[in-house]
């Protein structure tokens, strides 16, 4: 590799933080967590091809506090990278990137993925109930 | 005036063409998982403290059998090529790096292959 002395990030601690640049880092940290998140579904799946005996394991797992936190951390995240991705394609595709553009549309992300979590609780206890 | 032979100025430096490949995966997978992503909770509210019996009813339709595995694949294809970027981004050494971008392939495929099966044998009945 050839050693060449390349610009580097500016340090984030001296920048006051805007609601651009703090989206734009839970895009990632929401990316990770999803990741995570993965691992539970590919469990939860695994189990239910085990049969009825593992599948109680991980469903318990899953309606036990630790896992509803889980799981809400999960929907919060999903609902967040989903709504902020939507709006990574757009600007992929060259739209939105006027300052106030940038600002209305993270605006709308946190309030959209906000709203999508609780409504999505709210459909699942009504429908379900058990968990 | 530099003595650098041409090959020398760019070796380490240029470009192996693979990133086009990478961004349009990445962004095909994003598209693609808009739609499955929603269908999938609105499925899961649905499924909330289900039996394993009830489970497996509602996975043996081949429409959902299908969405789920397609659902399954765009998630691991998607998460492995995010997960890279954030390696790359954070992880200097270079054994490290490259140790990791291992195990993250080999993670994504592992974790994709047993879900794929798993949807594929309840499907089929269990
Ligand atoms: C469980 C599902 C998902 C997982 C595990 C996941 C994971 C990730 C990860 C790890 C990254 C890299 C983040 C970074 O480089 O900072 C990423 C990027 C991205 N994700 Fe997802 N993601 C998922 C679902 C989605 C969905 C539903 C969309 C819908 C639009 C989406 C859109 C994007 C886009 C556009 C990027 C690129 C962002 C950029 O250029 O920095 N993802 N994802």
């Amino acid at each position: 590799m050839a050693q060449v002395e390349r610009p580097l990030s500016p340090h984030l601690q001296v920048y006051k933080p805007q609601l651009t640049s703090v989206l734009s880092i839970l895009h990632r940290i929401t990316g990770v967590g999803l990741g995570v998140g993965t691992l539970l579904l590919a469990w939860w799946l695994v189990s239910a091809a085990y049969g009825p005996d593992h599948f109680e394991v991980s469903q318990a797992f899953i309606a036990s506090w630790f896992g509803r936190l889980l799981l809400f951390g999960f929907t919060y995240s999903l609902f967040y990278h989903l709504c902020n991705g939507i709006r990574h394609l757009f600007w992929d595709a060259g739209w939105g990137f006027e300052l106030k553009a940038a600002y209305s549309s993270g605006w709308l992300v946190v309030i959209a993925s906000i709203g999508l979590t609780v409504a999505s609780w709210i459909a699942g206890y009504a429908s379900g109930g058990a968990l | 005036m530099s003595h650098r032979t041409p090959a020398g100025r760019v070796h380490g430096l240029g470009s192996a063409q693979h990133g086009v490949d990478h961004w349009w995966g990445q962004r095909l997978t994003a598209l693609a998982l808009v739609p499955l992503v929603i269908w999938f909770c609105i499925s899961l509210v649905g499924l909330v403290g289900a039996d394993h019996a009830t489970f497996t009813k509602w996975l043996s339709t081949p429409g959902r059998a299908v969405t789920m595995l397609l659902l399954i694949l765009a998630t691991f294809y998607h998460m492995k090529l995010g997960l890279q970027v954030v390696i790359e981004d954070y992880v200097h050494s270079r054994g490290w790096n490259i140790t990791l971008l291992v195990l993250n392939s080999f993670a994504c495929v592992l974790l994709g292959t047993a879900s794929a099966f798993a949807v594929i044998k309840v499907a089929l009945g269990g």
